[in-house]
């Protein structure tokens, strides 16, 4: 049989289609998201759960991995033995894959009820900024959620109700734990080099060349990801660059500048490690899970990285860890890059907030801060250095210190939509030699100040 | 269009034949005309291609033409996310990548499965069937795991540089996927070992159909291997050349898969492709239109090259 393609009519009736799904889609695309609903107000609010009848809670978190899902489970539980009529429908995924589906289940029809969303701009920003995310003020004001928390903790989750200013305005999101970049370091290879964890830049500097010195890996890390560099490069910056423009860089303010002298010397420091070989060879090339298991073997006498490790770590060194907060630099004041856990926040289209937000007040109460701690995780608030063991000793006390001494400040990578993914790729090619400090803080300050520019 | 390929329709010829015998129902019109009616016939298949191809084609156009994060309401820029992604170096090397990856994925792997292929034929040898098994075998296993399988090969401390060491060329080894020089390199060498199975068996299938003779001739004139791999084996294989050209060219511009598990675009975007970008861009960092213009263009320059590949059998008909 012979065949002969249709050229005409094909193209006559795509036409045709063109025209139609054209005029069907007249609006531009996410017309039809999120309105700026009201937002409930203090007196609105009923505290009551008990008698708002049946409901069934769908939440989406990430809290999967070992303590963390033990404290949720043990949380919920007890949140649906007090209010027997709430029924809490529980969706886990890992960080990465909630990152991944959020987006779109927070759009679809009928999203979950709360999740939670990574602080940043690509994510709570922008669901702030298509009005799908719900004030929390009024519920911050009824629960006393302003008191329970520091404001620096707050401002972590807030933004302007266009999603346009980070770090202050509405309050969007609770979380339950804090997080913070310190240094891990290996007890027993600190104490055989004869170094007491470093408090200062010069001591950690000395520490790492007799670590090299007597054959020791200094750093360990593994960088395949990209992210992983952005830690330590943070703590560079830290040394050099005062905690408010620090501030003001993280959180994406126009008028902050990648170039300062301060940046540049930050920039320096870490490339000088690099290139003094204190890190782990070809980190690049090493995957992040590797570089801290190999750490917890015995490979490096440091590791920068952030609280969350903790558990892996204690869990394979036992006693042989131990957790300092990164050295004070030339900047003469401790800046401490971190902030919270990934906050959980209510959808705007939830059709029970109400009772969301009494779930949200329950997961971060004074008794959920003790469940937390139990599970080895690190209590936002209220953290209880005394009646903790091991390494969360020195964790918590480090953390509230931290926030004792208003030393907290944001990720870098929060700046700006894709900063994380930016400033991860140029620090692969400053460490690989392919650029200078100079052309990296000209890419990172162009893309900074073009997104400055039009987030007006 | 691959749309204009796919739909077809039987020609006047068949039509005619079904008219003969009712001469009274004929209507008029140039000979080999098919009636109207015909395109009745189409239409099932049509709508099924509007839906699932046509209409998110044009719908993805459509989305182009704006700066949308996927959450609130875009806003038109018109043609500026083409002019963005055509200009800026960094939208742009993907591109660049990608064609280094055609080397790897296809044209390295059909040269030599051209050359294993006549080797086998050429020869009786022993264990064929084992050999021909064992070059496809990486086809079957799933990217996921060949991906995962090769990160490990290629890691620093990895098998490779361990076998490096082992004979002294401790100056070569070093972190594969972690070097800019040569991340991309790599991964395309894994594209090299998986496309080779894949060209070696087509080009196996097709000189199966070539006469013995013609090779008992070439070999009287006094043609040697290559010459009569050249000669004989290569015209003869212009159908599973373009059907090989094809796929694995294909694979290579819209590689994810290998890209996404073995380096993320990285170290310091060496190995961004086109189709990774896509999804970091629109699933990643809220920019729907740039990620739905790289999709685009990656599709158009995909099918660009499939028409100018799919010339080579045409020849051959005319």
């Amino acid at each position: 049989m012979t065949v002969r393609a249709v050229k005409k009519p094909v193209l006559a009736v795509a036409v045709a289609a063109v025209s139609a799904v054209l005029a069907l889609s007249a609006c531009t695309p996410g017309g039809g998201g999120g309105d700026d609903g009201e937002d409930a107000k203090p007196e609105d609010i009923s505290t009551d759960v008990a008698s708002m009848g049946d409901i069934t809670l769908d939440v989406w978190d990430q809290e999967v991995r070992g303590g963390q899902a033990k404290q949720i489970e043990a949380l919920n539980a007890a949140f649906e033995a007090k209010y027997p009529n709430v029924t809490i429908k529980r969706t886990s995924k890992s960080f990465d894959d909630l990152q991944k589906t959020v987006r779109l289940a927070i759009t679809n029809d009928d999203p979950p009820d709360v999740v939670q969303v990574n602080n940043g701009r690509a994510d709570m920003g922008q669901f702030v900024a298509a009005g799908l995310l719900r004030s929390l003020d009024g519920y911050a004001e009824v629960y006393g959620w302003d008191e329970r928390f520091p404001e620096s903790v707050r401002s972590t989750a807030s933004y302007s109700d266009d999603g346009k200013t980070f770090g202050e305005g509405t309050l969007y999101g609770m979380a339950q734990v804090g997080e913070m970049v310190g240094l891990w370091y290996d007890k027993q290879k600190l104490g055989s080099l004869g170094i007491e964890p470093p408090q200062t830049l010069e001591e950690m500097e000395s520490a790492m060349k007799a670590a090299k010195a007597a054959g020791e890996l200094p750093v360990q890390l593994g960088n395949a990801e990209a992210w992983p560099a952005i830690h330590d490069f943070g703590v560079a910056m830290n040394q050099y660059v005062p905690r408010d423009d620090t501030r003001a860089l993280g959180y994406g303010r126009k008028g902050a500048s990648w170039t300062s002298d301060e940046n540049v010397q930050g920039a320096d420091l870490f490339k000088s490690w690099v290139d003094e070989g204190y890190l782990t060879p070809d980190f690049n090339a090493v995957p992040n899970d590797t570089a801290w298991r190999d750490f917890a073997k015995g490979q490096g006498v440091f590791m920068i990285g952030g609280t969350w490790y903790q558990a892996d770590l204690e869990a394979a060194m036992g006693d042989d860890l131990g957790f300092a907060l990164p050295p004070v630099g030339p900047v003469g004041e401790p800046a401490v890059t971190g902030g919270t856990g990934l906050p959980f926040a209510i959808t705007e289209a939830s059709e029970h907030a109400d009772a969301a937000a009494a779930y949200l007040d329950f997961l971060t109460n004074a008794d959920a801060m003790k469940v937390i701690q139990e599970n080895g995780g690190l209590p936002v608030i209220d953290g209880d250095a005394a009646s903790a063991t091991g390494v969360g000793k020195e964790v918590i006390t480090a953390w509230n210190k931290v926030t004792e001494e208003d030393a907290l400040v944001p990720y870098l990578d929060w700046a700006t939509p894709d900063m994380s993914d930016l400033l991860g790729q140029q620090l692969q090619k400053l460490s690989a030699g392919t650029i200078d400090t100079a052309a990296f803080l000209d890419t990172l300050e162009k893309s900074y100040t073009d997104f400055t520019d039009q987030n007006e | 269009m691959t749309s204009e390929e796919t739909v077809a329709v039987p020609t006047g010829d068949r039509v005619r034949d079904t008219r003969s015998g009712r001469g009274a129902r004929r209507r008029p019109g140039p000979p080999g005309e098919p009636r109207r009616v015909a395109y009745l016939y189409l239409l099932p298949g049509f709508v099924v291609l509007t839906l699932f191809l046509l209409a998110p084609l044009v719908y993805a156009a459509w989305l182009s033409l704006f700066a949308w994060d996927g959450l609130s309401p875009g806003t038109w820029v018109g043609l500026q996310n083409y002019v963005d992604v055509l200009t800026d170096p960094t939208l742009r090397a993907p591109f660049g990548h990608a064609l280094v990856l055609v080397v790897f994925f296809s044209f390295i792997p059909v040269v030599l499965g051209l050359f294993a292929a006549s080797l086998l034929t050429r020869s009786t040898v022993r264990g064929r069937g084992i050999f021909q098994a064992v070059v496809f075998v990486p086809q079957v296993i799933a990217l996921t795991v060949v991906a995962v399988a090769w990160k490990r090969i290629l890691a620093p401390d990895g098998p490779l540089n361990d076998a490096l060491r082992a004979i002294g060329l401790d100056g070569i080894a070093r972190g594969w996927l972690g070097d800019p020089s040569t991340a991309l390199v790599a991964i395309g060498l894994v594209g090299t070992w998986l496309g080779t199975g894949l060209c070696t068996v087509l080009f196996l299938a097709g000189l199966s159909r070539v006469d013995r003779a013609i090779y008992d001739a070439a070999r009287l004139d006094g043609a040697g291997f290559f010459r009569e791999t050249l000669a004989v084996s290569l015209p003869s294989l212009r159908n599973e050349l373009a059907v090989a050209l094809t796929l694995t060219m294909v694979a290579a511009l819209r590689t994810f898969d290998l890209v996404y598990l073995m380096t993320s675009g990285g170290p310091g975007g060496a190995t961004a492709v086109p189709a990774y970008e896509v999804y970091m861009k629109s699933m990643r960092q809220g920019d729907v239109g740039t990620g739905v213009t790289i999709a685009l263009l990656l599709a158009a320059f995909i099918m660009v090259l499939t028409v100018l590949v799919n010339r080579i059998p045409e020849r051959e008909d005319r």
